[in-house]
């Protein structure tokens, strides 16, 4: 096999593995419980019959892997049951509210990718300097403030006080663009908080390391202008770093999510796990896990695969 | 010959405690952060002589009130004293002061427990499946697919299914915090194991669990008590992300989460609910990674010498 194809494998396999391995765990933390799992999924709501259906449908009574084999078998026909509290199917409730926390998560993560890449540039190759602590400190008090306290002082400042944004909810899409972007602006800059603190951290080692290196001796002995020297010579050899923090810090972005739309009355995924877990409606909660799950495996897969691109050695 | 080396061996250790001692006690972070947590975590150990009054106690006569407003109150016993609500009160009429106060003791409490339990499993993972390839292979395994699933929303969805209490609350937290642990003790095992004088040990007939106990373990200190505070930090901004969501501790249990989950519906008229445990939280929170931040550069030169996190 060439090296190109062994990365690729590798990463695919390792990819998969963890993607069962989620899907076991869900399943086991389900029938892992004190109580009547046929009782828990079926929620509080239910009735004596409907527990007696799940019951039936989960086949609870026959040996653990064989449940499993029914559970997953049904998850790959994308059948994920029905929620007991919505009386809907959970793709439907997925697919309906599946716009809101994409619009939220995207707009969040080119805004983070926007601000963090080249300030922590800015800072690693200033190392030290005035705008490097700065940055620190900033990062130090992202990590520390908690989403919703954010949001909450945002509202206050920016939509009560100042009046430039609507205070909350969510306009879809296609009723505009205008409405559309003016209600995800502060959702998404509470959100990226500390997703820039993260990106920007890292993009700073990064790039105070490049440029302790060889080649960026030789590029400013050549006479490459500074700014030449940081953005195609040291930036470039941080990419690595940069992008694979975009991927790992996706559970931060994704655990913000639930607060924030919490926090600004959005309709989205955050919202109905939300929901589901104060309904105790655990077949939602457990897709949502899924869902998000696998997301993050996916684009952690994808930017595996863009090392082949920014990080030639790897293909030789 | 040999009496020299061991008294050097012995030297070592007492030679290196001061100026570690000393660096310590020069980083800035480290006194600042360290102050501002050791003062905050008084103030809430001597909440019941600071001038509070029952955190739980509704009082239909001081609802509502704005930060500083002065009032009457009737005591428990009766007696009826002026007070000076300084932080306000809610909708119930309970004092945001002596709520904050006792909220912090919560907090303090999951921080401190979290990270003392997750050090403890993540060390024994990590120890085990650095040196034993069998469970490397399992357990790291796991530790991948935990890692997938988004921290918050696997706390919301343990707690959800045990039912929330101080307890389950610790626990469902320390569960999310165990494999980011679990991988850095066995990174280091891996790379210390590779050390010469691991394998002088091994070469002179170490038993494993002395190996492990005597020669890792002691070099892993340092990274997991930086390691620790985080997730201290980590685990009371969980908590309280739990308690607003409303899955988290019981809310007649004054806790910083539950002071702003009850204070985000009036939030509009009467923001002093959330703002005032949101400061404190956050700068609690603050405090905590600012010492952990000192606790890094001093403790730990090789590990994450440039500022970033593991």
């Amino acid at each position: 096999m060439t090296p190109i194809w062994r990365f690729l494998v590798q990463r695919v396999v390792s990819a998969i593995t963890v993607l069962l391995v989620v899907v076991v765990m869900v399943f086991l933390l389900m029938r892992l419980t004190l109580d009547d799992p046929a009782a828990i999924i079926a929620g509080d709501s239910a009735t004596t019959e409907q527990i007696q259906q799940v019951r039936e449908s989960l086949g609870l009574s026959r040996p653990i892997v064989v449940q499993f084999g029914i559970w997953f078998g049904g998850l790959l026909h994308g059948d994920l049951g029905e929620s007991f509290f919505y009386k809907k199917t959970v793709v439907q409730l997925i697919a309906q509210r599946l716009e809101p926390t994409l619009a939220l998560a995207l707009c969040t993560i080119v805004m983070a990718v926007m601000v963090a890449v080249p300030l922590g540039a800015i800072a690693g190759w200033r190392h030290g300097g005035w705008l490097d602590r700065m940055l620190m400190g900033f990062s130090t008090l992202g990590f520390s403030i908690p989403v919703f306290v954010l949001g909450y002082l945002l509202i206050w400042l920016v939509s009560l006080k100042l009046g430039w944004l609507p205070v909350q909810g969510y306009a879809r899409l296609a009723d505009g663009f205008s409405p559309f972007i003016r209600r995800l602006i502060l959702p998404s800059v509470t959100l990226s908080l500390i997703y820039t603190a993260l990106i920007a951290r890292v993009t700073r080692a990064a790039v105070s390391e490049a440029l302790t290196e060889d080649f960026v001796r030789t590029a400013r002995a050549k006479g490459l202008p500074e700014w030449r020297v940081v953005i195609h010579h040291a930036l470039a050899n941080a990419a690595v770093p940069i992008v694979t923090v975009i991927g790992i810090g996706l559970t931060l972005l994704l655990s913000g999510v639930v607060v924030t739309e919490r926090v600004f009355s959005i309709p989205g995924l955050g919202q109905l796990t939300v929901e589901a877990v104060l309904n105790r409606d655990f077949r939602v909660i457990q897709a949502v896990i899924l869902l998000f799950s696998m997301t993050y495996v996916l684009v952690n897969l994808l930017i595996d695969l863009t090392y082949l691109v920014l990080d030639p050695r790897i293909r030789y | 010959m040999i009496d020299l080396l061991d008294s050097t061996v012995d030297a070592l250790p007492t030679a290196a405690a001061p100026t570690a001692w000393r660096a310590l006690a020069t980083n800035w972070s480290v006194r600042l952060g360290g102050s501002v947590l050791a003062f905050f975590a008084l103030v809430s150990l001597l909440a019941p002589v600071l001038g509070v009054i029952d955190p739980t106690r509704l009082d239909s006569t001081n609802i509502n009130r704005r930060p500083g407003v002065s009032s009457a109150v009737t005591l428990a016993n009766g007696e009826s004293v002026q007070r000076n609500f300084w932080m306000g009160t809610d909708g119930l009429g309970r004092d945001i002061y002596s709520r904050v106060l006792y909220g912090g003791r919560v907090s303090l409490v999951i921080g401190v427990s979290v990270a003392t339990l997750s050090l403890l499993f993540g060390l024994i993972i990590g120890l085990a499946s650095g040196y034993v390839r069998w469970i490397d292979v399992l357990v790291m395994r796991m530790m991948d697919g935990l890692m997938a699933i988004p921290g918050i929303l696997l706390a919301l969805f343990l707690v959800a299914l045990w039912r929330a209490s101080l307890g389950t609350v610790i626990l469902a937290i320390t569960l999310t915090e165990i494999p980011r642990v679990g991988r850095l003790v066995r990174s280091l095992t891996l790379s210390i194991r590779e050390e010469p004088y691991v394998e002088a040990a091994v070469s002179v007939g170490t038993s494993t669990v002395k190996l492990l106990y005597r020669h890792i373990l002691p070099n892993t200190i340092a990274p997991l008590i930086v390691q620790g505070t985080y997730i201290c930090a980590v685990a009371m901004l969980a908590e309280s992300i739990l308690s607003f969501l409303g899955v988290g501790l019981p809310t007649d249990v004054p806790t910083w989460g539950n002071i702003m989950a009850e204070g985000r519906l009036s939030f509009n008229q009467y923001p002093h609910n959330v703002l005032f445990p949101g400061v404190f939280l956050a700068l609690t929170v603050l405090s905590v990674n600012m010492l952990g931040d000192g606790l890094r550069d001093t403790l730990d030169p090789r590990f994450g010498k440039r500022g970033e996190r593991p």
